[in-house]
């Protein structure tokens, strides 16, 4: 069977000069990167060098990157690392749960938290963040991209209030790091996060970056690794992979990738939209990032459809997952202001690098008749087109 | 592979993952599904609700348990999402039927709204006509009577009929019950030879989602998690022939034929004869006012007829550990039935549901009233 996938925002394909890249790292280039003699010195400098490489794509110094285990390191590190009991945070409803549950977690050890909303598009108002400034605010975190609907925020707007305030700002950047281009400069804010495998490398990769002059309390005790900010043996195969996915995007973003993909995006949204009524964009009118389109289907079970959909050979996402892997209705969505049946009948659709116009082709083939199908069977359906 | 998709409703216990097996060693298309119905830690760290639950319905230890089998005999597996639907259909009137005097059933309830409908819905949507579960029953159409029959199971030990008397035709139809003919060693037997790690699990027993099978403290905690109090119902305890002899601390601690924790002290054993909600009496009595041959039940549903349009000879049961007993059945309302019995019965208790059968076959059954 043919499977198409376009859930690259739950996770990307390593792509193959990636797998090329690291592959040394693995066998005769194994050397740790701390080691004095020549097996160290090699691993060091292919450490260091990836270490340019993801300096170069956020607009940063090479002292100022962090390597961690994935975007929820990142984003615990920076949460947990820049504050104390007794501190406020400001944060918005539609965070991720790596930053949105290392807020409670605070909560719990004497923190106080604020969760912004958002208005119908997801967007976060600034002055919501300026009003909700106090004396003890100590760091404002919030996510550049949202994972479910693609959409940016207005973090350069909140950066230069947080700035302006004195307080840490951190960004979740995990889903706009290859999409958009990041300028941490611009941002103003003092830490970022990446995920490797939301960018073609490897799953437990990733990297934080800290602004240099920020004390981050890590969160591992151990060696000095990382300038003191992250202690354990460097990943050295997935960190020589990061870089290689951080060069790969750079390049992208020179040859118009981002504009194509927006592109198929939009083809893909487009067609859909044309095939079937009572459906529309969540997140509609605001700016997203490139890959990524959120659809609502009334009148269905969102559940049921990717079931369908996955077994007739295309991967898409919906809601989130809880721990037994049944879907629960997204906190984001919900937080947008949607109906909680709408936001159960809502499918993420996301592109990849890899991804090509017969995929999108192949969605356009399958996701309208399915709809159409689940309707039929659905009594909710049935009763509301009865009635009518 | 072009054959028709059969999902199987996989609990992650033996019965269902033997199904699940079997139907792909003989070749089906087949897709497992788990319903998840409820959150088995939501009620954590109420009175007397433990902080994990192993080895039950919806636990994860049960989900991994369904995942493993589905990985192990190479099928797509899901989990769907019916918490919402189950606590709607299931778990409020389970909770409502013990504050109004009466003793739920919520296995047949989530046959009837849950297995038997919500997961046929899904199974059909995702291209699978028909569902098979590790119920141990048979189903089959009776040419003659051109309607499909849900019959009792080859292991009579094993019987779950009792719990499906409400399945109508549509839903038989597209259901299948593997297990029927088989009896419980042989199931463990097939688990074992397909390479089941699961084949010695042990049966589960009590109401899935009540921890320890204490349904009192579970309203408790249900209702404090709800931000809900307890109604009183609290009232008297009050002898057959209409005595006052004590006090009792709410209906919802009683069921009909219980002795123990009546708080009152006499010569000879007392049992409770009946509940009245109404007047939140619990009424009291001798082994002897136990039995009656006489019972009412509503929302009757026929399987093995269309129709009763005369008294028909029956054997009846009760409660799932009862012996079917026989008697006569006789409409009396538009979905009424009263049930005659040859002889008196022990304990017909409300809220439990009189199933009719006719040798091995399901007639139908209703709701006592």
């Amino acid at each position: 069977m043919r499977r198409v996938y376009l859930d690259n925002n739950a996770t990307t394909p390593v792509l193959p000069e990636v797998i090329e890249a690291m592959r040394p790292y693995f066998g005769e280039r194994f050397g740790n990167a701390s080691s004095i003699h020549h097996h160290g010195q090699d691993t060091r400098a292919a450490v260091e060098n990836a270490r340019e490489s993801m300096a170069t794509l956020l607009g940063c110094r090479a002292s100022e990157v962090v390597f961690t285990s994935g975007g929820t390191e990142s984003d615990n590190l920076a949460v947990a690392g820049l504050v104390a009991a007794g501190d406020h945070v400001i944060t918005s409803s539609i965070e991720h749960h790596a930053v949105l549950h290392a807020c409670k977690h605070l909560e719990e050890i004497g923190c106080e938290v604020t969760y912004l909303p958002v208005d119908g598009r997801s967007l976060i108002d600034p002055d919501d963040v300026r009003r909700a400034l106090r004396p003890n605010t100590k760091l404002v975190t919030v996510i550049m991209a949202n994972n479910e609907t693609g959409v940016l925020q207005p973090v350069e707007e909140i950066g230069k209030i947080a700035a302006e305030a004195d307080v840490y700002f951190h960004t979740d950047a995990v889903q706009a790091a290859g999409k958009v281009p990041i300028d941490v400069k611009k941002i103003r804010c003092d830490a970022l996060s990446i995920s490797g495998h939301k960018i073609h490398a490897p799953q437990g990769t990733g990297a934080l970056y800290v602004r240099k002059g920020t004390h981050i309390q890590p969160l591992f005790y151990g060696g000095r690794h990382e300038r003191s900010r992250r202690a354990g043996t460097e990943n050295v195969p997935g960190i020589v992979a990061l870089g290689k996915a951080a060069e790969l995007a750079l390049q992208g973003f020179a040859n118009g990738n981002d504009r194509t993909m927006a592109a198929s995006r939009d083809r893909l949204q487009q067609g859909i939209l044309a095939q079937v009524d009572e459906a529309g964009v969540n997140g509609e009118g605001a700016s997203r990032v490139p890959n990524t389109t959120n659809i609502y289907f009334d009148h269905i079970e969102g559940e049921a459809l990717v079931i369908a959909l996955d077994l007739k050979g295309l991967a898409v996402s919906t809601g989130a997952a809880c721990s037994s892997g049944a879907i629960e209705p997204s906190h984001v969505l919900t937080a947008m202001g949607l109906r909680a049946d709408r936001a159960r009948s809502s499918l993420r659709f996301s592109l990849g690098k890899q991804s090509t116009a017969e995929d999108v082709e192949f969605a356009l083939a399958l996701v309208p008749k399915t709809v159409a199908r689940l309707r039929e069977l659905s009594p909710v359906y049935r009763k509301t087109a009865t009635s009518c | 592979m072009n054959t028709k998709a059969i999902a199987v409703a996989m609990s992650g216990g033996v019965d269902s993952s033997t199904v699940a097996a079997m139907l792909r060693a003989e070749g089906h298309n087949v897709i497992g599904l788990t319903m998840q119905l409820w959150n088995q830690r939501r009620l954590a760290g109420h009175e007397g609700m433990p902080e994990s639950v192993k080895g039950r319905c919806c636990s994860l230890d049960d989900v991994y348990d369904a995942r493993r089998v589905a990985e192990h005999i190479g099928i797509p597996y899901y989990v769907v999402n019916h918490e919402e639907r189950f606590e709607r259909d299931v778990v409020r009137p389970f909770v409502e039927e013990y504050l109004s005097g009466r003793t739920p059933i919520p296995c047949s309830l989530c046959n009837n709204h849950l297995k038997f409908d919500q997961l046929l819905i899904v199974a059909q949507q995702i291209g699978a006509e028909q569902v098979a579960t590790g119920h141990y029953a048979r189903v089959a159409y009776d040419e003659a009577r051109r309607r499909w029959l849900l019959k009792r199971p080859a292991d009579h030990s094993k019987d779950q009929t009792y719990f499906l008397f409400g399945l109508t035709q549509e839903q038989l139809s597209r259901t299948l019950f593997p297990l029927g003919d088989m009896t419980k060693p042989q199931v463990r037997e097939l688990a074992r030879k397909q390479g089941l790690a699961l084949a010695e699990k042990p049966d589960s027993q009590e109401i899935c989602f009540v921890p320890g099978g204490d349904y009192k403290r579970f309203i408790d905690a249900y209702l404090a998690d709800r931000g809900e109090s307890l109604p009183d119902t609290a009232g008297e305890l009050v002898t057959t022939s209409g005595e006052v002899i004590g006090e009792h601390g709410g209906i919802h601690n009683f069921t009909v034929g219980q002795r123990k924790g009546l708080g009152v002290a006499t010569g000879s054993p007392l049992y409770v004869i009946q509940i009245s909600g109404a007047d939140k009496q619990v009424i009291v009595g001798g082994d002897e006012h136990l039995y009656s041959r006489t019972l009412r039940a509503r929302r009757l549903n026929l399987i093995s007829v269309d129709g009763l349009r005369e008294p028909m000879r029956v054997s009846v049961k009760i409660r799932h550990r009862h012996e079917p007993a026989p008697g006569m059945i006789e409409k009396v309302g538009e979905d009424e039935v009263t049930v005659t019995f040859d002889q008196p019965q022990r304990a017909i208790t409300p809220g439990q549901a009189a199933v009719f059968y006719d040798d091995d076959i399901v007639v139908g059954g209703a709701w006592i009233a």
